[in-house]
């Protein structure tokens, strides 16, 4: 405290007397989102109690080892991980200012057409019954292949986005719904509707086990650093922030929009990838309500939808509480039909905090 | 004590499709100078800004700067080149704090690795305090964002990016037109920092008190053209309400501005 005092009378008098005081510096929004986190932990705890009589979070079984319920908490980040990765790239497009409605399609179209090329030639003795490239001897090719295929539909989804969205000007919500509708258009039209399986063992292993786990960690703080030590961060927030004086002060605005939009593109096609892998298929139907579920990890993290507020962490803890709800509500033995009906209200009601937060702040 | 003309500008146009918004502006600064630009509402004093600037890209004359012609091709080249301008939006970014606007555009790098290029906080902030201090703007905490400062505050910041970057000529779009009384005389302070330290200044103000107190020469614009230019010594307040107003009108002017 008396540091506090001495430091406050140092540099008191700013413009018109005014003082500045240390101590009603704003708390960072992350640390709001983190304790919603555990608030919601201690909640599913208790109702674990009252209502089925165990515990959400400790391990209550005799025959395993270990304080937590460990395969609890593997399964919630298994589950956030995948919309986890395209949440992080949703997170820099609504920084921006922008909305990405279209990762969920993409993720379908990337997930068809990379699987495509990481089939196998045979399964057990016969030719592959899915195989898409049998006649053309596109089978058993090395795993580079079908992901650098698979990123190249997200960057190219992705570059069309922002080429829609700063060049022609049309609002975003309009420009990524347009993509949304039509990448999934191309995920059906692919393989005229078939579902298509038997990858090969190396693409495979891109989603199995954790794998998925250590890839949004490491995208989160690949991305977390990158949005705030780098010129490219910077960028995004000043964009976001006050897109006039973005443009005033000579920053390029409508090339970086392009290079944003075309990263979050990036990103969901590697979700896309990570998710077909996991699941050893890809069919037209995959990643449906994606673009949401990431946007609302965003949301839910603090990130503002109108753009220049919010960071990769907060949507990390976002999508962890988004895993924490679905989790929890599975483990309450609720519906599914309730699962969704809540995760509506959730993210309606985090975007109402955001406006009474910026509110308040305006008031102030 | 005046130097050479640091800004000239011959037959600067202006035309937002038939509405002709600035006509043949013939402008000269010289080195140390401080000029306010004068005029109603709509007489074009903010368009021959944005053209001095490049914020806008003029219809047609001739803008020399620093002893060349210069064309520029956006406001960032107009900066690099010199100038320096405070607008009337602040163009300042809310969610970023202090040293961040300053350097928005132009930041400090640690190295350069294109868009992705390490940003040097440690660097921007010294410049800033360094700049801060030149024009003798005192805000508490660097760090907070624009978001949470007054509109005082707010305009210093906009301020103090002419000293942190040693810019040649520095433009004020009606700085102290949201400002309470003291956080005026904290503007007008840091104007007559300016002035001692030598830099060439453009005023664009209604305040008469202001202009009277602190420029040199005042110049005046009525419905897109030049009507007067006169020295600070050799007029007085009414003097240049009558040319605001086209009561009277400069016989070097006349011709052009009937």
């Amino acid at each position: 405290m008396a540091k506090d005092k001495v430091r406050s009378q140092k540099g008191a008098h700013g413009i018109g007397g005014l003082k500045y005081d240390p101590s009603k510096r704003t708390r960072p929004q992350e640390l709001n989102v983190f304790m919603a986190l555990i608030l919601i932990v201690v909640i599913f705890e208790a109702l674990g109690w009252m209502v089925i009589g165990d515990s959400f979070l400790f391990n209550t079984r005799e025959n395993v080892d270990g304080i937590f319920n460990v395969r609890r908490l593997r399964i919630i980040i298994l589950q956030v991980s995948i919309i986890g990765i395209i949440a992080i790239g949703v997170t820099q497009v609504i920084i921006l200012g922008g909305i990405d409605l279209s990762s969920g399609s993409i993720v379908g179209a990337t997930a068809m057409i990379a699987m495509s090329f990481a089939q196998v030639a045979e399964v057990n003795g016969q030719p592959n019954p899915k195989g898409m490239f049998l006649e053309q001897g596109w089978v058993d090719l090395p795993v580079l292949v079908p992901v650098a295929i698979g990123l190249g539909c997200g960057v190219l989804a992705g570059f069309i986005n922002g080429f829609f969205v700063a060049v022609t000007k049309i609002p975003p919500f309009i420009a990524t719904l347009g993509m949304m509708v039509a990448a999934r258009g191309v995920a059906k039209w692919w393989s005229k509707g078939q579902p298509i399986s038997f990858p090969t063992d190396s693409y495979a292993t891109i989603g199995s086990g954790m794998t998925p786990v250590v890839l949004f960690a490491l995208l989160a703080i690949l991305f977390y650093l990158i949005m705030k030590y780098t010129v490219y961060g910077k960028h995004t927030y000043a964009i976001g922030s006050n897109e006039d004086a973005a443009r005033m002060s000579g920053i390029k605005v409508d090339r970086h929009k392009i290079i944003v939009y075309t990263i979050a593109g990036s990103l969901a096609s590697l979700a896309a990838i990570v998710l077909s892998s996991k699941n050893l298929t890809a069919q037209a139907g995959m990643g449906i309500m994606y673009e949401l579920d990431a946007i609302a990890m965003a949301v839910i993290g603090g990130i503002s939808l109108s753009g220049g507020r919010g960071s990769i962490v907060g949507t990390v803890i976002g999508a962890l509480i988004f895993g924490v709800i679905i989790s929890g509500f599975t483990f309450l033995r609720l519906d599914a039909y309730y699962q969704e009906i809540f995760k509506g209200g959730i993210i309606v009601g985090a975007v109402v905090l955001d406006q009474w937060r910026q509110q308040r702040a305006a008031r102030t | 004590m005046l130097g050479e003309v640091i800004l000239r500008t011959e037959g600067l146009t202006k035309h937002y499709g038939g509405v002709h918004a600035l006509e043949d502006a013939d402008f000269e600064i010289r080195k140390g100078e401080h000029v306010a630009i004068m005029g109603d509402n709509g007489a074009g004093k903010s368009t021959f800004v944005r053209q001095i600037t490049a914020v806008e890209q003029k219809t047609r004359g001739t803008i020399w700067f620093d002893g060349r012609e210069v064309n520029f091709a956006g406001p960032l080249d107009a900066r690099e080149a010199g100038i320096e301008t405070v607008f009337q939006t602040l163009a300042l970014a809310d969610d970023l704090d202090v040293p961040d606007n300053l350097f928005l555009g132009r930041e400090k790098v640690l190295f350069k690795l294109g868009k992705f290029s390490i940003l040097d906080y440690r660097g921007m902030r010294e410049a800033t305090e360094e700049g801060l201090r030149k024009t003798a703007v005192k805000i508490p905490n660097l760090n907070n964002s624009i978001r949470n400062m007054s509109g005082g505050q707010r305009q210093c910041v906009a301020i103090a990016r002419t000293a942190t970057f040693r810019s040649k000529l520095t433009i004020m779009d009606e700085p102290t037109a949201a400002l309470g009384v003291q956080e005026t005389e904290q503007v007008e302070n840091i104007i007559r920092t300016l002035k001692e330290a030598g830099e060439p200044l453009i005023l664009i103000s209604h305040n008469m008190r202001q202009v009277f107190d602190l420029v040199d020469r005042i110049i005046v614009f009525r419905r897109g053209r030049m009507v007067a230019d006169l020295n600070k010594e050799e007029t007085d307040g009414q003097d240049v309400v009558a040319y605001i107003t086209g009561a009277k009108t400069q016989p070097q002017f006349a011709d052009k501005a009937a």
